[in-house]
């Protein structure tokens, strides 16, 4: 007899232990790789080679960490706030919205790696061109994802805040800013990994201080288990990012936990 | 007593009075305004005078739709889908300016004018990133009134409107009829004594929709609310209204809607009014305008 298919949820014991069991098997996978000597040591270092170069750099990765983290946070907040107010222009004035959205979307396709050099050159080898840069990764995804926030409302909230007698900013303040919020944090999750991604980037293209500059000195010296660590770092700040995202949006939507709930029922 | 009931129906066209007033027709037969006379001293709530509306500007919708509602009285704007109800209601509204024709509340022209009638419609239209409470003072709060002071004033009527102990939940957490209340409750808050309702039970099932929709009557008489709902379902027209606007026409066919005829519902109090002759020839008369 045919059994039923139980499409329950995975418990969430299982949902952690089935990833984490997945990178220890890949983490052995590789460490027997390189022992056996499938592939040369100086070419690809074992992960507790890794593990030992990032304990031994602790101390010069974060301060390089420290660096690469103002550019990015200075580089996001710029990009947030520049994105929000292109956002409330393309939602106030259609014209606007019409002359930027193209330029928007084909700025976009102008690879990062293209666009650091040029401005190391203009802007020379501070922090400057670090957060402009990550200023320009940052903004289009903030932009683009509020700019679809407010037109995803419900027109008949509008018409409904209308026959309150609604001002143009009560509309903005009460039903266009809270339906662009979900958007809003997607958005925003995006623009936080490309904040750390944009400012090593313009890092590894010409600067002092920070990862990017780390991990071109250890490139040059051969150590690749240095780079490995450094890779790391990048990730970690990565998903530290994402994680205090996660965290504000759950902070800024409280109704969200009770939609959840709702639906689980 | 369909010979009985027959006596309510006014064809459009019927006896039109002319209004001496507003030097326009009006659709009342002789006998409804004798009626209305000796029964409404003081001028209609809301008039709506030979509204021709358009939803493009080029197509007519609705052509020469005249609808009065009194002060306390529930009427019923009856349609097939997609005659042209919810144009009607956002003109009365204010939301869209007719092509010809007026407005009027209390006989001061608003044609055009948004924020002078209560406006419930078809969804509940709940913000979900407010409390019940908060979406419920919403109209206090965008007139002005500290959130405070809106609250102190919406809180007291969560249980006359069966809300009791759910000021602080959020929308998500109510069921469908629950959150009709609490949008009925929302509309009811803008102040306004005259309120229009675009089918406000239609999303709801069928045992919560009649629970509803007794639970509004009672409401509506006891606050002494005038009202105009819009409705598809004939048998909620009779159980609400006492007064049937039907409509008729395609618009999408090129064929404007109008007001086919007006039925006067002979309410008589009854546990089950569903179940009396005056209710069946009430119904009747409407299905027969509708055609």
């Amino acid at each position: 007899m045919a059994r039923p298919v139980d499409r329950s949820e995975p418990s969430r014991a299982r949902r952690v232990l089935t990833p984490l069991l997945t990178i220890v098997a890949l983490l052995a996978l590789w460490q027997a790789v390189v022992v056996v000597g499938i592939v040369p040591n100086f070419l690809l270092p074992t992960p507790v080679q890794v593990v030992q170069a990032l304990v031994e750099d602790a101390a010069l990765l974060a301060s390089h960490c420290v660096t690469t983290l103002a550019e990015a946070a200075a580089g996001l907040a710029a990009g947030v706030a520049l994105g929000f107010v292109f956002a409330v222009l393309m939602d106030r004035f259609e014209s606007f919205y019409l002359a930027f959205e193209p330029l928007m979307t084909i700025s976009q396709t102008i690879p990062t790696v293209a666009i650091a050099p040029l401005l190391v050159l203009w802007l020379g080898y501070g922090a400057l061109p670090k957060v402009v840069l990550v200023i320009i990764s940052t903004f289009f995804p903030i932009t683009v994802s509020l700019a679809s926030g407010f037109r995803s409302v419900d027109p008949d909230v509008i018409d409904l805040m209308r026959t309150m007698n609604a001002s143009r900013w009560q509309i903005f303040w009460y039903a266009k800013l809270p339906a662009a919020a979900d958007q809003f944090f997607s958005g925003l999750k995006i623009s936080a990994t490309y904040a750390i991604v944009g400012a090593v980037i313009a890092e590894w293209l010409g600067g002092n201080e920070g990862l990017g500059v780390y991990m071109t000195r250890v490139r040059k010296s051969f150590s690749y288990d240095r780079m490995f660590s450094a890779i790391i770092v990048i990730s970690a700040l990565s998903l530290g990012l994402m994680k205090l995202v996660e965290l504000a949006q759950r902070a800024c939507m409280p109704w969200k936990r009770a939609e959840r709930n709702n639906n689980e029922r | 007593m369909a010979q009985a009931g027959e006596k309510n129906v006014r064809r459009a066209g019927e006896g039109r009075r002319e209004d001496p007033a507003l030097g326009q027709s009006s659709p009342r037969t002789g006998r409804a305004a004798a009626e209305l006379a000796a029964d409404l001293p003081v001028a209609p709530a809301l008039e709506a005078r030979d509204l021709t509306l358009s939803w493009d500007g080029e197509h007519v919708v609705v052509q020469g739709v005249s609808v009065d509602v009194a002060p306390g009285e529930v009427c019923c704007l009856v349609g097939r889908s997609g005659c042209g109800k919810t144009t009607i209601l956002h003109a009365l509204a204010g939301l869209t300016t007719p092509v010809s024709g007026r407005v009027l509340l209390h006989g001061e022209d608003v044609t055009g004018r948004p924020g002078r009638v209560s406006y419930m419609l078809q969804k509940d239209l709940l913000l979900p990133s407010r409390r019940i409470i908060d979406n419920v003072c919403l109209p206090l709060v965008l007139a002005g009134t500290r959130r405070d002071e809106a609250r102190a004033k919406a809180a007291p009527l969560f249980e006359r409107f069966g809300l009791a102990g759910c000021e602080r939940k959020w929308p998500s957490e109510l069921s469908g009829g629950m959150r009709q209340r609490a949008a009925f409750l929302r509309t009811y808050l803008m102040g306004a004594d005259v309120t229009l309702l675009d089918e406000p039970f239609s999303a709801l099932d069928a045992l919560t929709r009649t629970d509803v929709r007794r639970w509004f009557v009672d409401v509506a008489a006891e606050l002494g609310l005038s009202a105009l709902v819009i409705t598809h379902d004939v048998d909620e027209a009779v159980s609400m209204a006492s007064r049937i606007y039907v409509l008729a026409g395609a618009p999408s066919a090129g064929e404007p809607s109008h007001v086919a005829g007006v039925v006067e519902v002979d309410r008589v109090e009854s546990e089950s009014f569903e179940l009396t002759d005056e209710y069946l020839a009430a119904k009747r008369q409407v299905m027969a305008l509708l055609g």
